[in-house]
């Protein structure tokens, strides 16, 4: 799954920090999904859509 | 298996020390009371059992732990540190049984497959942290 959270941070000049402490996960989790090494639950990922005020949609898209 | 120390972590080392120093109690005073009264029938086999339980206890915390974390992604590390463990102490227990059973090693304790699971997850902290360093980040 690829994702769009780096440029939609960078965007917002949201450190991963920031992003993590909005989503109540930790850094380390914002990292591993922004690099797409985990692919959040729809739980989580719902939630990263209310934080960019998003559809789920235009943040995850179908890929390796 | 985290950078960072979560309240449940710190629940967990809590919990952690109070087994350790609750086996070192009950393992040199069941050793002292096998030397000194040579216990026998059903109160030998509790006396014996006693050092087994705080180590039990280890284990529930590992598994309360896991499921508090409200991390998944901590959840999901900690998963694979544990895969890593378990797979780690069965193969490497079963591998030394077959052998054993030939008459090629000494028998060894069951109670060593502990001491095998934590080194295993000692192994696996350092395979999450090795496939972390390869993803990067800021």
């Amino acid at each position: 799954m690829k994702n769009r959270l780096k440029v939609l941070r960078a965007e917002r000049n949201w450190s991963q920090a920031d992003l993590a402490e909005k989503l109540e996960v930790s850094r380390q989790s914002v990292n591993a999904i922004e690099t797409g090494k985990y692919d959040p639950s729809l739980p989580l990922a719902f939630r990263i859509a209310d934080v960019f005020e998003l559809p789920i949609e235009d943040i995850f898209q179908r890929g390796d | 298996m985290v950078a960072r120390m979560t309240p449940e972590h710190r629940r967990y080392t809590r919990a952690v020390m109070l087994l350790m120093g609750g086996y070192v109690a009950t393992l040199v005073g069941v050793n002292l009371f096998f030397k000194n009264s040579a216990p026998t029938g059903l109160g030998a086999y509790a006396a014996a059992l006693l050092p087994a339980l705080p180590v039990i206890g280890v284990f529930v915390a590992i598994g309360r732990l896991l499921t508090s974390l409200r991390d998944e992604y901590q959840r999901y590390l900690m998963t694979r540190q544990i895969l890593i463990a378990t797979g780690f102490t069965l193969s490497v227990a079963t591998a030394w049984g077959f052998v054993e059973s030939f008459g090629l090693l000494p028998h060894v304790p069951a109670f060593y497959a502990t001491v095998l699971w934590f080194a295993g997850l000692g192994f696996g902290g350092c395979v999450n942290a090795l496939l972390e360093r390869r993803g990067g980040g800021e």
